[in-house]
């Protein structure tokens, strides 16, 4: 091994982080080189020298300081953790399909006849009917009509007696 | 059973804000020490903790245990340190005469109670020769010594922070070693024993 081989490997010897391969190659070096031994010292000194410099403390306020600032970052509602990332992505996707659903609704929709037109429409007829009824002069033919209407509902009994039968055929 | 830096880390993605606080505790001091070594500045050593904090907070979401936390975490850190040292280097061309010495903001430490004041100033200029000989170094190399001596990180690791070869590391780290020895010549010569407040007795 060169000098110049060394100095790659020194350090890591020194702080005794070279493996023991690189380590055995550097020692057998410095056995025969007083000029690297001797930096290789001096450097074991500079790595002592470092050690000494103090460390210093953060200051009182520091960790509010910190909080306070992520205290201030923007907070995420609960909805967009909802929302899939990558979030632009999703949103044009989403953007897409609306558009498509959109497009594909029904566009020859009939009009919507108004109900109020109907039933005056039907309101006239029935009274056209009722003018021109000219052969149903005679009033209790006219309550006959009612009458007859009150015996087509269902809780009307029937004429014929079938629910009589029926109760019969029951028994 | 203690959680990892990972674990913690993945638990305020999940939106656990007491876990950055555990994370905040155990690094508020290496990371304001690491920047104070990098930028000589209280304040501004402060202030960049802060950010890089901040920064590990708003990227929680994007967090993917790929690489050490320490990793990242200094990364960003020393990327805000370089950042900050390369903008103050025109900064300070321009100081006007009447500004204070820098050694006037460093922080105060106080005298051990066995050490003599005089001692104690004379350890105190020591101290800050060494610091100055630290500070001295270019940027990278600079960085480098302080992830390896104070931080002892192994050498992939800082090979990641700074973004080279564990090779060019090694190479790099010899180097910064190399201008300290002759820079701080004067005190590597000296014998231990001389050493202020050494083998005296308590």
């Amino acid at each position: 091994m060169k000098c110049e081989d060394v100095s790659k490997e020194l350090i890591a010897c020194l702080d005794g982080r070279a493996s023991s391969g690189e380590r055995q190659k550097v020692e057998g070096h410095l056995a025969g080189c007083a000029a690297c031994r001797s930096r290789a010292e001096e450097m074991r000194k500079v790595s002592m020298l470092l050690g000494e410099v103090p460390a210093i403390e953060p200051s009182f306020g520091f960790d509010a300081r910190v909080r306070q600032r992520v205290a201030a970052e923007p907070r995420q509602r609960w909805f967009w953790r909802l929302v899939p990332a990558p979030r632009p992505a999703f949103a044009v996707a989403l953007l897409i399909a609306l558009t498509v659903l959109v497009a594909k609704l029904p566009s020859n929709r009939k009009p919507v006849t108004p109900v109020a037109a109907t039933s005056a429409q039907e309101q006239e007829e029935d009274f056209n009917a009722i003018k021109n009824l000219g052969v149903l002069e005679n009033y209790d033919v006219l309550t006959k009509f009612d009458s007859l209407a009150e015996t087509a509902t269902p809780d009307s009994p029937q004429p014929d007696g079938k629910a009589q039968q029926g109760d019969a055929s029951n028994d | 059973m203690a959680r990892t830096d990972v674990e913690l880390m993945l638990d305020v993605k999940a939106g656990d804000d007491s876990s950055f606080d555990f994370l905040l505790q155990k690094y508020r001091s290496p990371l304001v020490n690491f920047l104070h070594r990098m930028v000589r500045d209280t304040a501004t050593a402060e202030d960049l903790a802060q950010e890089v904090f901040l920064r590990v907070y708003r990227a929680r979401k994007q967090y993917t245990p790929s690489a050490k936390f320490t990793t990242w975490l200094f990364r960003i850190a020393t990327n805000l340190a370089l950042n900050s040292v390369r903008d103050n280097r025109h900064a300070k061309l321009a100081v006007p005469l009447d500004a204070p010495a820098e050694e006037d903001a460093a922080p105060m430490e106080l005298p051990a109670p066995v050490m003599r004041i005089d001692e104690h100033m004379i350890e105190r200029d020591r101290t800050e020769f060494i610091r100055r000989a630290i500070a001295s170094l270019p940027e990278k190399q600079r960085a480098a010594v302080l992830l390896h001596k104070y931080e002892e990180m192994d050498y992939g690791e800082i090979a990641k922070i700074l973004d080279c070869s564990e090779s060019a590391l090694k190479s790099l780290l010899f180097r910064a070693y190399e201008s300290l020895r002759v820079q701080l010549a004067p005190l590597v010569a000296q014998p231990v024993e001389q050493r202020a407040g050494e083998g005296r007795p308590s």
